[in-house]
């Protein structure tokens, strides 16, 4: 399978990646490198196989209902580039 | 609205589960706290940290279920929802996408005119709630993540409704549900309970359905009935003027009351879905599902199925006065007191008291009258103490004044007349004063009837039997 450039300037937006005109060819290739790498599991015969969401064969353990996370809001604020009146700031996203 | 197209409208109704902590962290979830003072490293989307499913969301989820009739899913899957935007800082939306935990069900809905409509639910799904973002800032958004990981349940109509008037009912039964069953508490201000409508029109008829625009984040009942209007007079106008509907999100505003593009959904919608790795599937026992069955309530439909039955009600009037576990239980408290007029203190408790409690802005909690208060006003009507008429006013006084009726009645000497001999001489002095009208009357001017019967209630301040003096009235005029 190969990608066409446009093809990777529309994942490159869903990633918020930005690319240099001159690197599309270079993605184009290796990324069609890998689907084709993972397209060899189309061949694979999975019509009597179940589906797996997981590879690990145990189910999802549950938490009780209880908030045991305490406000440390001081502190993971020291992370942030921007806060104000204790919310983050980031640039303007509007829609 | 033109008469040759048939409206379509699906809704996707958001319910915040009322747990005490996240979906998969241990931050609280109270309302109205400090900006991220309630968001913790799972929930900021830190490296490295991991997932864990509050049991209580999963537990109410299969509640909802349960209660409209659902296929529990035995076995159900998280996915990642990929998009940016910050306030989701992992970039991604733990949701469910193939594998809901409830699938198929529906929900029967009365409208006014006591036709029933049934609604299929085309499954609910479990996910997390985003953070909040304010744009009012030169050049930057501010984001408080209190909300991010809050427990949803977002259920999945089919497109079955056909006005918004149906819609805005199947919205306010789903309403009323989750708060019986004491999973969300349907708070639309604090945007507890909101809902994202997709509208689309066709020709009456027609088998196919018409391109959809999704109004997005309705959170309240009357600006859903309007958005959705809204939304058909502007396709109806595309379409009659030779254009398109473009599949899209819409924006309602309410300011403006329009709705407007909020972006093209073909991009937006490349959500990327595949099952997160973070989370196992959830396996549901059927002794849990069980349990969970016993558990439920008596449900809206049961309740007013009883009503009907119990107290002779219309199915109308059984669904208004269940529309809250609080206000049903506060009928119920009436109709105790009144056994012998049930549809009294039905009318009384949907009418007067309801129109005072909506004019002052209360809960039924914090009515000014109890239960037992109004039924004795009400048990003073049985009793023919008092007219309806004037039952009202000594309603409002007791309202105003916090009072019980008998003293309300007692103090304005409101006790109504019904002794024959005083209201026929009430009668006699009225013939007396208008010896003219009373010529026309016997000489055939029966309309005449009306002016005797007011100006005897007005002589006894309308305290007067209005079955007897109508009776002593025919009498006493009659040439």
């Amino acid at each position: 399978m190969s990608l066409s450039p446009k093809q990777i300037e529309s994942i490159a937006h869903l990633a918020r990646l930005e690319l240099k005109p001159e690197e599309i060819p270079v993605y184009a290739d290796s990324l069609s490198r890998i689907f084709g790498l993972v397209g060899e599991l189309d061949r694979a015969q999975t019509a009597q196989v179940e589906p797996m969401a997981h590879p690990l064969e145990q189910v999802q353990r549950l938490r009780a209902d209880e908030a045991t996370s305490p406000n440390q809001r001081e502190l993971y604020q020291r992370n942030a580039p921007q806060v104000e009146g204790g919310l983050y700031l980031v640039p303007k996203v509007i829609e | 609205m033109s008469g040759e197209w048939e409206t379509v409208i699906g809704l996707e109704i958001h319910a915040q589960l009322a747990t005490k902590s996240k979906i998969f962290s241990g931050s609280p979830t109270a309302y109205g706290a400090e900006p991220n003072t309630q968001a913790d490293l799972v929930d900021l989307g830190y490296p490295g940290v991991l997932p864990v499913l509050n049991a209580e969301a999963v537990r109410m989820a299969v509640k909802f279920g349960l209660a409209v009739g659902a296929v529990i899913t035995r076995r159900s899957v998280f996915a990642r929802k990929n998009y940016f935007y910050p306030d989701l800082p992992k970039g991604y939306q733990i949701s469910q996408y193939e594998l809901p935990i409830v699938a198929r069900g529906s929900l029967d809905v009365v409208m006014e005119d006591g036709t029933v409509k049934t609604v299929g639910i085309t499954r609910a799904h479990l996910e997390e709630d985003a953070g909040k973002s304010q744009h009012e800032g030169v050049g930057v958004s501010a984001i408080d993540l209190n909300r991010a990981g809050t427990p949803l349940i977002e259920i999945v109509s089919e497109p079955d409704m056909r006005s918004a008037k149906e819609a805005v009912a199947y919205m306010k039964k789903i309403h009323t549900l989750v708060r019986y069953l004491g999973i969300c508490d349907g708070n639309m201000q604090e945007g507890s309970f909101r809902c994202d409508a997709n509208v689309s029109i066709r020709r009456k008829g027609a088998e196919k359905f018409g391109t959809r625009a999704e109004l997005k984040n309705l959170n309240s009942f009357r600006f859903v009935e309007k958005a959705i209007n809204l939304e058909v007079m502007r396709q109806i106008d595309i379409l009659e003027s030779g254009g398109t509907v473009v599949q899209e999100t819409r924006l309602y505003d309410s300011d403006k009351d329009e709705t407007r593009s909020m972006r093209s959904k073909e991009e937006a919608n490349d959500y990327r879905y595949f099952p997160d790795p973070d989370l196992l599937p959830v396996v549901l026992e059927e002794r849990f599902i069980e349990t969970v069955r016993g558990s439920l309530p008596e449900l809206p439909d049961q309740k007013a199925a009883r009503f009907q039955q119990q107290y002779g009600l219309s199915l109308y009037d059984a669904g208004v006065l269940t529309a809250s576990k609080e206000l049903a239980a506060y009928f119920e408290a009436v109709a105790a007191l009144v056994p012998s007029d049930p549809k009294l203190a039905a009318n009384w408790v949907m009418g007067d008291w309801s129109a005072a409690l909506n004019k002052d802005g209360l809960d039924v909690a914090e009515s000014r009258l109890s239960a037992a208060q109004l039924a004795g006003l009400l048990n003073r009507i049985v009793d023919n103490t008092i007219s309806g008429k004037i039952a009202k006013e000594v309603f409002e006084a007791m309202w105003a004044e916090g009072l019980e009726a008998d003293a309300v009645i007692a103090s304005r000497g409101l006790r109504q007349i019904t002794d024959t001999g005083a209201i026929e001489a009430e009668i006699d002095a009225i013939m007396a004063a208008n010896p003219k009208q009373l010529a026309d009357y016997r000489a055939g001017k029966d309309k005449l009837f009306g002016f005797f019967v007011g100006q005897v209630m007005k002589s006894t301040g309308g305290k007067a039997n209005p079955a007897m003096l109508n009776d002593l009235l025919k009498k006493k005029l009659a040439p």
